[in-house]
């Protein structure tokens, strides 16, 4: 108990407490549709062109932010269009920009002042990357997730279950589609440097796939996964403080802990279901 | 005056041009069956009077107070859904979507128009359901339900019958003509020519460019008609002809 209270003694800890709380809600919120329309992958090519991102910033001398936002965001747009586009095989297409944007970040780092610690930063997370304007951001990027999520829900269920539907009756759907990569963009942009560039896809991966195991309502669903996600963080943070182990990592070893407790729960369940019907049928 | 009139309409698959000059109207509470072979263009008609699609040339014109919003689709199962964490209420509530304005809820009206339309299809007790975990038959009903709730006029249906067993099957038929006599036109994409000809009032088969569009009898004995039903018309309605 000492050592949680000794947690919040440091600033840096505070901050990377408030931005990675708040990154992991958004991220499992805008996780759900993306996993359920098979587009988990994307999240992952975005973390590995935001990695090639800083690697430029850092050579150029440039604040990290200001060249990771756009080119992310960008890349999301692409790779959204990209997947739409049956020509061009969405699956392909990621793994070309991810691993061509990793292996153009890690050869700049090599040429510039970067060291092998900052790549192993960038790609694992850091504790002591958060500046205050990091916190803002994160703040301000939740309040818009949430508002969007709030006020656009019924249409954001209709978009991710059935989107030729949707776009029959009316719906825009490429407007949602942009939104919610461009939002994603930045939530993986914000989660990053503390996360890690090779990690912070599982924010938005395993909260929803571990609350689809359980729930059976896409609304369920999704309040399951904001809370599963923000709870995992924390535990994530407070077992890195004790053992001094990398943020990230363990964040994400938690996540998998918490999918594997859902995924009993979700079994049991249906064997528990299973029995009732055949007592009712006798 | 027709509720679809496609005037001389091309459509286009994948930048192939597969069909020109296309012209057909369907009335209200018209049965009209497309049939035709994979690639001849069904489905790309269907998203074009959806607007899904754009089409290459031609018009196609909605009368009758039909708005092209208010159809109620019945579109081919995808991948997403056979995993996807939804209730029974949560999918036949989205038909109402087309109704909304700026609301970001839904209404008392539209909440009453889900339950009467799934009262309708005999599905209210699967309510909370979770639709993953219904037989193919029964989502199937689910998702008529919710086209149901986008349309009180016209229904459009693509291979509604796909990968259902022939009791549910023949159920599906059954209640899609309840649904067509109660004064819903009906258009649906279909392999099953003997029941296209049961069932349906029109036919439009679509074959390599070309095409025809009449009544089911006129098609019984039309050039293509005799060629596509071969021995079947024999067996089935072989007294009536």
């Amino acid at each position: 108990m000492e050592t949680i209270a000794e947690m919040f003694n440091y600033t840096f800890m505070i901050r990377a407490l408030i931005v990675g709380g708040l990154v992991s809600f958004c991220a499992s919120l805008l996780g759900v549709p993306l996993v359920l329309k098979k587009y988990s992958m994307i999240g992952d090519g975005l973390s590995h062109v935001g990695f090639g991102a800083l690697a430029i910033a850092t050579a150029m001398n440039a604040a990290p932010m200001k060249i990771a936002i756009p080119v992310v965001v960008l890349a999301a747009i692409v790779l959204l269009r990209v997947s739409e586009n049956s020509k061009l095989k969405g699956d392909a297409a990621i793994a070309v920009i991810s691993t061509g944007a990793l292996a153009v970040g890690v050869v700049i780092m090599s040429f510039g002042k970067g060291s092998n610690i900052d790549i192993y930063n960038y790609m694992f997370g850091s504790i002591l990357a958060l500046s205050s304007s990091d916190v803002l951001i994160s703040v301000i990027l939740s309040v818009v997730v949430i508002i969007m999520y709030v006020l656009f829900y019924v249409k954001i269920f209709a978009v991710t279950f059935d989107e030729s539907f949707s776009k029959a009756t009316g719906i825009k759907t490429g407007i949602y589609n942009t939104l919610m990569a461009i939002l994603t963009a930045l939530t993986i942009v914000l989660g990053m440097r503390l996360m890690g560039s090779l990690l912070i896809s599982a924010l938005i991966i395993f909260p929803a796939l571990s609350s689809m195991r359980v729930f059976k309502s896409f609304k369920g669903t999704v309040i399951s996964s904001g809370l599963l996600s923000v709870a995992c963080f924390f535990i994530g943070m407070c077992l890195s403080f004790i053992y001094s182990t990398p943020p990230g990592a363990s964040v994400v070893c938690v996540n998998i802990v918490g999918f594997l407790i859902y995924m009993i729960i979700g079994k049991s369940k249906a064997v528990i279901f299973r029995m009732q019907k055949n007592r009712l049928q006798k | 005056m027709a509720i679809i009139s496609c005037n001389k309409i091309s459509l286009s698959y994948e930048n192939k041009i597969v069909m020109t000059d296309l012209s057909f109207k369907i009335n209200k509470g018209d049965y009209c069956c497309v049939a035709g072979e994979n690639g001849s263009g069904k489905s790309t008609l269907i998203k074009a009077i959806l607007s899904l699609k754009a089409i290459s040339g031609g018009e196609i014109i909605f009368g009758d107070g039909v708005a092209r919003k208010e159809i109620g689709y019945l579109p081919q199962q995808t991948v997403v859904q056979k995993d996807f964490p939804a209730t029974v209420w949560e999918i036949v509530l989205s038909g109402c979507l087309n109704k909304k304005s700026i609301l970001p809820f839904y209404t008392k009206a539209d909440k009453n128009r889900a339950t009467a339309n799934m009262k309708k299809l005999g599905i209210l007790h699967l309510k909370k359901e979770c639709y993953r975990e219904l037989s193919g038959g029964q989502q199937q009903r689910v998702l008529l339900a919710r086209a149901l709730c986008a349309t009180e006029k016209l229904l459009l249906l693509d291979e509604p019958m796909a990968g259902l067993d022939p009791l549910v099957t023949q159920e599906m038929y059954e209640m899609i003509l309840d649904l067509n006599k109660t004064g819903i036109t009906v258009i649906m994409v279909t392999h099953d020519l003997p029941s296209a000809i049961k069932y349906a009032t029109h036919i439009l088969h679509l074959q390599e460019g070309k095409y025809f569009f009449g009544e089911t009898r006129q098609y019984i004995h039309s050039d293509v008609g005799k060629k596509f039903l071969g021995e079947i018309k024999c067996e089935q309605c072989g007294g009536e002809i």
